[in-house]
């Protein structure tokens, strides 16, 4: 296959052909850590794109930093050609950079349906006056319309009118998700989205970030399922101990013979039974 | 005991302007907590600041009295912008400790004898209000309505009390009904998430302070014109967390909650008074002389509080379903 992402060699920080986000000098330190150290990072447009490595490499933290959610001891990065380095964690979403957590932030005492609502960006009544009148409610009407729309993608239509705290840990990665989704991102960026959701539903989630990707929104993800970085990412960067070690196409990558063993383990694709018998 | 007595004052304070201001600082403090979540604890000093603004606007600026209310608001939104802008960054329980500071800090201001001749030191303010009366379009005479035996003054007082207490509970209730209200919900659960979603929360917290501070500001101009005098003294950290008990009791995410809440809270803290006066006075609580009374009931309230908050944290007209899945 024809390699249509990068330019150039294939290597740690390599220029791609249309990137959406470029990071420089990217570092962060913890005390004595070095959570980040990014030389070079370009994350290329229209593509989903998957962030692996083992725990502690400094994935979530560099999430953190471009996100606007931590500030960095020294770096710039841009999005869309503009400057991102110290602008308000709101402002980066507000510019179409939208991400989720590692940790999900379902707003428990709300129900599902006000959930996706408060994604929706550009809302009128959100100010305080225009709030007090009504003429927010045509727009509360399509908003409403639209997240209904993505709880029924994301098997939530259900619980629509349910406090988000009585759902599963999975349903609430799902609406966390589905959430971001409503403020119609370029980018979005997902912390671990599959982790603790139902096998059933991984499926169907899978489809449907390729779905996102097919109406035009780039996809950064932090996975630590193999089976999901393999099916469905263009494009995966490893990072270990807070750099960027290699990158590449999947299959390329994932064969890479250093990066199996010292970041997904020797037996990444063995299965728990067989290798018991085998050894 | 005189019960047709206890049952007279019972009612009577139901209706008391004093309750009104109580329930007006309520309402601001739902605001501030029940919604957006803020922990203030110097719901006083917005009070404070409100009938201070009255007091010295009408007094020291000589403006007119409706004026002098406009002042205050005023001083309240400076107040509240003050408070909020370097605090309003903090976690939630560093939020609580600066207001309560503040608030102390605001009541030693307004008792220093060093700004004698604009607050009036220790002795505080009075000698204002005629004008409200004023304004009273009830022609004089008596007003009965079963229990309730008002002059046309105090029919007047009640009327603006409670009315802005019903202006109140409905900005309320259509603020919270709007999507600027969810941001606010949004942000009592989790800010981060909200920031995430590109709204700025801290814009939002600051006009969260204001709104409410604004209320309680109203609350403080009731009580001026009830008391017809203001004094520092009112404004201890005691007012607060009154105030604090009255939102907990009728439900801190309600509507009207702080109405009932401060309806019921001050039926039994004058119904516990007489009733403790009472069988003092008979000599049943030989344990109790009848001056200790009023500090045996603080420790009932506080008990109740307590109480309050482990068995029924929603209230008593709170959602429980918006408390259940909390911490």
């Amino acid at each position: 296959m024809a390699n249509d992402i990068a330019v150039g060699t294939i290597e740690p920080g390599c220029k791609k052909v249309d990137p959406i986000l470029v990071a420089d000098n990217v570092t962060r330190q913890f005390g004595g850590l070095t959570a980040v150290d990014v030389e070079h990072l370009e994350i290329p447009r229209g593509k989903i794109t998957a962030l692996i490595g083992p725990n502690g490499a400094g994935k979530t933290t560099l999430f953190n930093l471009l996100t606007g959610f931590d500030k960095p001891n020294s770096g710039t990065w841009q999005f869309e050609g503009k400057n991102l380095a110290g602008v308000a964690s709101y402002k980066v979403a507000r510019r179409g950079m939208v991400r989720t957590f590692q940790l999900t932030k379902s707003l428990n005492a709300m129900t599902v349906i006000e959930n996706m609502r408060l994604g929706a960006q550009k809302q009128v009544g959100e100010n305080f006056l225009a709030g007090l009148s009504q003429i927010w409610t045509s727009q509360e009407a399509k908003i409403t319309a639209a997240a209904d729309k993505l709880l029924e993608r994301f098997k939530l239509d259900a619980k629509r009118d349910d406090y988000a705290g009585s759902l599963s840990g999975g349903q609430r990665k799902l609406l966390e998700m589905a959430r971001a989704l409503m403020s119609e991102p370029k980018l979005i960026m997902l912390d671990e989205p599959m982790a603790g959701v139902n096998p059933a539903l991984t499926q169907s989630l899978l489809e449907h970030i390729k779905g996102l990707k097919a109406n035009g929104t780039t996809v950064l993800f932090v996975e630590h399922d193999m089976h999901m970085v393999r099916h469905i990412s263009d494009w995966v960067i490893v990072m270990a101990e807070g750099k960027v070690v290699a990158e590449g196409e999947p299959g390329v990558v994932m064969k890479n013979q250093a990066v199996i063993d010292a970041y997904l383990g020797a037996h990444h694709d063995t299965d728990l039974g067989t290798m018991k018998k085998g050894k | 005991m005189d019960w047709i007595q206890t049952f007279n004052l019972t009612v009577g304070v139901i209706l008391d302007p004093l309750t009104a201001a109580y329930i007006l600082c309520a309402i601001g403090l739902s605001v501030h907590f029940g919604f957006t979540g803020l922990l203030n604890f110097g719901q006083a000093a917005f009070a404070a600041v409100g009938a201070y603004g009255t007091a010295i606007g009408y007094l020291t600026l000589k403006l007119p009295l409706l004026m002098a209310m406009g002042f205050a608001l005023l001083c309240v939104v400076v107040f509240a912008l003050i408070l909020g802008i370097p605090t309003l960054r903090l976690r939630a329980d560093y939020l609580a400790i600066v207001t309560i500071a503040a608030s102390e800090v605001f009541r030693y201001l307004m008792s220093t004898s060093a700004l004698k001749e604009v607050t009036g030191g220790a002795n505080g303010l009075s000698q204002f209000g005629y004008d409200f009366f004023d304004w009273n379009p009830i022609p004089d005479g008596q007003y009965s309505f079963g229990p309730f035996n008002w002059t046309a003054d105090q029919f007047w007082l009640r009327i603006f009390s409670f009315g802005l207490v019903g202006i109140a509970t409905l900005l309320v209730w259509l603020m919270m009904r709007s999507p600027w209200g969810r941001v606010l919900k949004g942000i009592r659960e989790d800010e981060d998430a909200v920031r995430s979603l590109g709204k700025n929360v801290f814009s939002y917290k600051l006009q969260s302070l204001i709104i409410g501070g604004l209320f309680a500001g109203l609350g403080g101009i009731v009580f001026v014109l009830a008391m017809s005098n203001v004094q520092p003294q009112t404004w201890v950290t005691n007012f607060t967390f009154m105030v604090w008990t009255v939102l907990l009791l009728g439900g801190a995410a309600s509507m009207l909650g702080p109405i009932a809440g401060g309806m019921v809270f001050f039926a039994l803290w004058v119904f516990v008074n007489e009733i403790l006066a009472g069988m003092a006075a008979l000599g049943w609580l030989p344990f109790l002389d009848p001056a200790q009374v009023g500090q045996v009931r603080f420790i009932l309230i506080g008990l109740a509080l307590m109480l309050l908050v482990i068995f029924r944290p929603q209230g008593m007209f709170g959602n429980k379903k918006e408390l259940r899945f909390n911490g």
